[in-house]
C-alpha cells in the first residue's frame, strides 16, 4: 500500500511537472508577457524596467529556470491586482471552493444512491419513474439559467434567501441547490445502472436463498459492489467542482478560485493564474489518490 | 413454525406446478404440470439437460423466480403440509436459509465478493435471529465441519482467496446454520475437478446422515445421479418425462428421452473408430520435445514430451491447474514456450517467423470451449466462415466461397440455409459446429480441441464427438483432444496423456488407460469420474466404505 502510494506521488509529480512546464511556454506563446502586463501606451523605459525585472531580456532556458526555481519553492510571483503573494490570494480563495464542492458532492451522492438504488430494485417502479423523471430534468437544464431564476424566485421575488455573497449559511443554499442539479442526474443514472447488474448478481440470489430482508439486500449485499463505477464518475464530477465552478461562483459573487481564475485571466494576474492552476492540480491529484483508496476498502480483490 | 400442519405426508412436495416466462418474443412454459416430492433423509434427484426447467422449479421451491418474467401460473408447493405459495414474503423469508436452503453451481459468483466469508456464513444466522457472537461462533464450527483447513484464520478471508472445492465448501456452510430439513443443491459440483467434486458429494452425504436433510439435487450429470440418488425425476423440455428409483431408471429407461441420455453419457458411446497401427513405421506429424513453460518463477509446464502420428487423436487430460491448457496455446504459439521443441511435419514451431508461422497456423486450427465466446456476435455464420479466406486468399477464390461454405455446413451436421443466420440464433451444439465449420474452412491437418465439449449437455456432446469421430475418419484429421473428464476421452481418442502439475504422469493407448491405468493418480481420477451405472458407483462406494474402516483400525 505504502509503495503504491509512492509510486502514484512519482507518477503525479511527473504530471505535475509536465504542466508547469506547459504553462510556462503557453503564457510565454502569448508574446512578451510586458505587453501584456503594462498598458499600452506605456513609456520605452518603463518596458525596459519591466523587462529587465522580470528577466524578461535573459534568454528562454535562464527564465525557465528561474521560474522552475520559483514554482518549486511555491513563490508564484506578486498579484498584480492585490499586491501580495499570488498563493495567499489562491489559498483565501481555494477554501470556498471546497466546502462548496464538498457539501454539493456529498449531498449528491447521497441522493443518488438512495434513489437510484430504490429505482433499480423495482425497475419500471415509482422510484424508477420518478429518478427517470428527475435526471433527465437534471441533464436538460442549463446550470446558469436555474442559477438566474432561481435568483428571481427566491431572492428577489419572495426574499427568502439572499441574492449573492457571503456571510451566513443561506448564502451557501442556492449555489449549491443549482450545482446539485447536473452531477445528480447523471450519479443517479449511473447508480441504477450499476445495482440494476448488482442486484441481478448470482450473490444477491444467494442472499435471498438465505432469508435476508430485502432491504438489506439493496444496501448491504448489492451497493457495495454497485458502488465501484459510481465512484469513478463522483471522482470525475467533483474533480470539475475543485477546478472551480466558474459560472456558479461569478453569478452568486462566490468568492473562490473558479472566480479568482476568471478574474484574474481578464485582469492579466498571471501569477495569480499559474498559483491557481497549481493549487487545483494537486487537489485533484489528492482526491484521486483518495478514490483509489476508497476502490481498495470497497473492494478486497483490489489490492495495490 | 407454529402452524405447522401435522397432515402432511411428504416433507416437501410439488403439485402440478406450471411457470411460465413473458419475455419479448411472447410468452414461454419453462416448467409445465410438474409434481414430485421429497422425504427427510432421501436424495432426489432432477436431472435434465439445459432448458429442461430442472433449475426454475429448484427456484419457484425458494421464492426465486423474478416476477416479472416469471410467473407461476399453476400447481402448489407444500412445506410440512404450508402452502408456500401463498405465504406473504415475510413468511417465507423465515423459511428460506432456515428450513430449505440452497447451494448453487458457480460458488465464486454465489458468495458476495467484498463480504468476508465468515461474516457472509454468519450472516445466514444472524438474519434469522441469532445474535452477533452466537453467529460468528457458529459459523466458525460450521466451516471446521465441511473441512475447511484453518478456519480461524480464514473466518475474515474473502471469497477469491479460496479455490473452487473450498468455496463450495462454504456454500454449504452457510446453508446448514439450522440444519434445515431440505437441501437444494443446483448442479453442486459441475464446475468442480472430478477429485473434489468427489469430495464435495461425500461431505453431502455425511451431513445428510448427521442432520437427516432430504437433499434436492438438480443436475446434468448422470454420473453424479448414479452415485448419490435415491429417486430420480428426469425431465425435457419442461416436463416430468420419467421419475422413480434411481436403479430403476437407470436399468431400465421406460421414455425414448431417458434412453438417450443415458446411451450419450461419455465412455458409453462405444469407440468411434479409432484407426490402430498409426504408430508403426511411421514418421511423427507433431513431436513435442522438453517444452517447459514459465509465468514468472512460476512452472506450468515441467518438460513435457509426446508425439503425435498423422490421423492419430491424443486427449491431453488432467484438472485445474494441470497445465493442458497452457500446453495447447504453447503449441499453438498463443503463449511462447520457455525450453524446448515442438518439431511438426520436421519444423521446429517455436524457431518459425511470424511469416512462417502465420502459412503454418493455416495447418493447425482451434476449437474452443465456449462457442458462445469464441464466434463473434455480429457475423452471419457465412462471413465467420469466410474470414479464413479473407486471411488466407491463395486457398479459394471468392467466386467459391459461398459452394465451399454450404459444403461446410453440411458436413457439419447443419444446412445450407443457415449460413445467413447470426450465432445467437443457434444453440450451444449448433455454435460449436459453426466453430467446427470454421476451422474446417483452412483444410487443417491438426485441430486441437481445448475442452471443445465441456460447455454442452451431454446428448450435444455425443453428437458433437461423433461429429468429429466422423470428420476423423473422412479428412483423415489428426486431433490433441484436451479435456479435464476422463469418460469423453475414452469414447473418441487413441491415446491418453494425463496431466499433472505440469507434468505427464501416465501415457497410454485409450484401453490400458481405461483398463488398467498405472498411475495412482490416473487411478483417482478415474475413480472420482462417477459412472453413470448405479450399480457401478455402489460398488465403488463399498470399496471405499471399506477402505475407511480399514484405515480407522
Amino acid at each position: 500500500m505504502k509503495s503504491f502510494i509512492g509510486r502514484r506521488a512519482i507518477s503525479s509529480a511527473v504530471s505535475l511537472g509536465g504542466l508547469i512546464v506547459l504553462v510556462f511556454f503557453l503564457t510565454r506563446l502569448t508574446g512578451d508577457p510586458t505587453n501584456l502586463y503594462l498598458p499600452l501606451d506605456a513609456p520605452m523605459e518603463a518596458r525596459d524596467n519591466f523587462r529587465v525585472l522580470h528577466g524578461l531580456n535573459d534568454p528562454l532556458i535562464v527564465q525557465f529556470g528561474s521560474y522552475v526555481y520559483d514554482v518549486l519553492h511555491l513563490d508564484f510571483g506578486e498579484s498584480i491586482r492585490k499586491a501580495r503573494p499570488a498563493l495567499e490570494v489562491v489559498l483565501e480563495a481555494f477554501p470556498w471552493t471546497l466546502t462548496l464542492a464538498v457539501v454539493t458532492m456529498g449531498l449528491v451522492t447521497l441522493f443518488a444512491i438512495i434513489i437510484g438504488s430504490l429505482a433499480a430494485a423495482r425497475v419500471g417502479g415509482v422510484f424508477d419513474r420518478l429518478s427517470g423523471i428527475m435526471s433527465l430534468i437534471a441533464a436538460s437544464t442549463p446550470e446558469f439559467w436555474v442559477a438566474i431564476v432561481g435568483i428571481f424566485i427566491f431572492a428577489v421575488s419572495l426574499g427568502w434567501l439572499p441574492t449573492s455573497g457571503t456571510g451566513t449559511i443561506w448564502h451557501w443554499v442556492l449555489p449549491i441547490t443549482v450545482l446539485f442539479i447536473r452531477p445528480f442526474g447523471l450519479i443517479l443514472q449511473v447508480v441504477r445502472g450499476s445495482m440494476i447488474s448488482a442486484l441481478s448478481s448470482p450473490y444477491v440470489k444467494t442472499a435471498r436463498a438465505k432469508g435476508v430482508r430485502q432491504r438489506a439486500i439493496i444496501f448491504v449485499h448489492a451497493l457495495r459492489n454497485g458502488m465501484l463505477p459510481v465512484i469513478t464518475v463522483i471522482g470525475d464530477q467533483a474533480a470539475g467542482m475543485l477546478n472551480g465552478a466558474v459560472v456558479i461562483e461569478t453569478i452568486f459573487g462566490f468568492p473562490g478560485v473558479g472566480k479568482l481564475m476568471i478574474d484574474s485571466i481578464l485582469q492579466r494576474d498571471f501569477s495569480v493564474v499559474l498559483a491557481s492552476i497549481m493549487v487545483t492540480a494537486l487537489a485533484i491529484f489528492i482526491m484521486n489518490l483518495l478514490i483509489d483508496l476508497l476502490y481498495a476498502v470497497l473492494d478486497p480483490r483490489i489490492r495495490y | 413454525m407454529t402452524n405447522t400442519n401435522s397432515q402432511y405426508r411428504h416433507i416437501l412436495e410439488v403439485k402440478e406446478l406450471a411457470v411460465e416466462f413473458h419475455t419479448a418474443n411472447g410468452r414461454f412454459q419453462a416448467v409445465k404440470n410438474v409434481s414430485f416430492h421429497l422425504d427427510r433423509g432421501e436424495t432426489l434427484a432432477i436431472l435434465g439437460e439445459s432448458g429442461s426447467g430442472k433449475s426454475v422449479s429448484a427456484s419457484a421451491i425458494m421464492n426465486l423466480i423474478d416476477t416479472p418474467p416469471g410467473y407461476i401460473t399453476q400447481g402448489s408447493i407444500h412445506y410440512r403440509g404450508q402452502d408456500l405459495l401463498n405465504m406473504s414474503d415475510v413468511h417465507r423469508r423465515d423459511i428460506n436459509g432456515a428450513k430449505i436452503a440452497m447451494i448453487f453451481q458457480d460458488p465464486l459468483a454465489h458468495l458476495n465478493p467484498v463480504y468476508p466469508v465468515g461474516w457472509q456464513i454468519a450472516e445466514s444466522l444472524r438474519v434469522h435471529g441469532v445474535d452477533k457472537d452466537k453467529a460468528n461462533q457458529r459459523a466458525l464450527e460450521l466451516m471446521k465441519r465441511v473441512g475447511l483447513p484453518d478456519a480461524q484464520e480464514k473466518f475474515d478471508a474473502y471469497p477469491h482467496q479460496f479455490s473452487g472445492g473450498q468455496r463450495q465448501r462454504l456454500m454449504i456452510a452457510m446453508a446448514l446454520g439450522f440444519e434445515p430439513d431440505i437441501l437444494i443443491a443446483d448442479e453442486p459440483t459441475t464446475a468442480l475437478d472430478v477429485t473434489v467434486q468427489a469430495q464435495i458429494l461425500e461431505l453431502l452425504e455425511e451431513l445428510q446422515a448427521e442432520t437427516g436433510m432430504g437433499i434436492l439435487l438438480i443436475t446434468h450429470d448422470l454420473g453424479v445421479v448414479a452415485e448419490t440418488a435415491n429417486r430420480v425425476v428426469v425431465m425435457n423440455q419442461g416436463e416430468i418425462v420419467e421419475s422413480g428409483l434411481t436403479r430403476e431408471v437407470f436399468k431400465n429407461p421406460q421414455h425414448y428421452y431417458t434412453r438417450k441420455l443415458i446411451a450419450a453419457a461419455p465412455g458409453h458411446l462405444g469407440r468411434q473408430g479409432g484407426a490402430t497401427g498409426l504408430r508403426e513405421g511411421r514418421d511423427a506429424l507433431l513431436s513435442v520435445e522438453n517444452v517447459v513453460k514459465y509465468y514468472g518463477k512460476f512452472k506450468a509446464i515441467k518438460g513435457v514430451s509426446f508425439d503425435l502420428m498423422p490421423g492419430e487423436t491424443v486427449a491431453i487430460v488432467g484438472e485445474s491447474g494441470s497445465g493442458k491448457s497452457t500446453m495447447a496455446k504453447t503449441l499453438l504459439r498463443l503463449e511462447e514456450p520457455s525450453e524446448g521443441k515442438a518439431l511438426y511435419k520436421g519444423r521446429d514451431l517455436f524457431e518459425l517467423n511470424p511469416k512462417e508461422l502465420f502459412e503454418l497456423r493455416r495447418e493447425i486450427q482451434m476449437v474452443f470451449q465456449d462457442p458462445t465466446q469464441s464466434l463473434n456476435p455480429r457475423m452471419t455464420v457465412e462471413k465467420l466462415v469466410c474470414e479464413a479466406w479473407k486471411i488466407h486468399p491463395q486457398l479459394l477464390p471468392r467466386a467459391k466461397w459461398k459452394e465451399r461454405v454450404a459444403e461446410l455446413l453440411v458436413q457439419v451436421g447443419l444446412s445450407p440455409e443457415h449460413a445467413a443466420r447470426y450465432p445467437h440464433q443457434f444453440s450451444g451444439g449448433q455454435r460449436q459446429r459453426i466453430a467446427i465449420a470454421r476451422a474446417l474452412a483452412l483444410s487443417p491437418e491438426l485441430i486441437v480441441c481445448d475442452e471443445a465439449t465441456s460447455a454442452l449437455d451431454v446428448s450435444i456432446q455425443a453428437q458433437v464427438i461423433k461429429l468429429l469421430s466422423d470428420l476423423r475418419r473422412d479428412l483423415g484429421l489428426s486431433f490433441i483432444f484436451i479435456a479435464h473428464d476422463l469418460p469423453v476421452v475414452r469414447d473418441f481418442a487413441d491415446r491418453v496423456i494425463v496431466m499433472k502439475d505440469g507434468e505427464i504422469v501416465e501415457v497410454g493407448e485409450v484401453e490400458q488407460i481405461f483398463n488398467h491405468p498405472a498411475h495412482p493418480y490416473t487411478r483417482a481420477l478415474l475413480d472420482a469420474s462417477p459412472d453413470a451405472d448405479p450399480d457401478v458407483q455402489a460398488q465403488r462406494r463399498e470399496k471405499r466404505e471399506r477402505e475407511r474402516r480399514m484405515a480407522v483400525v
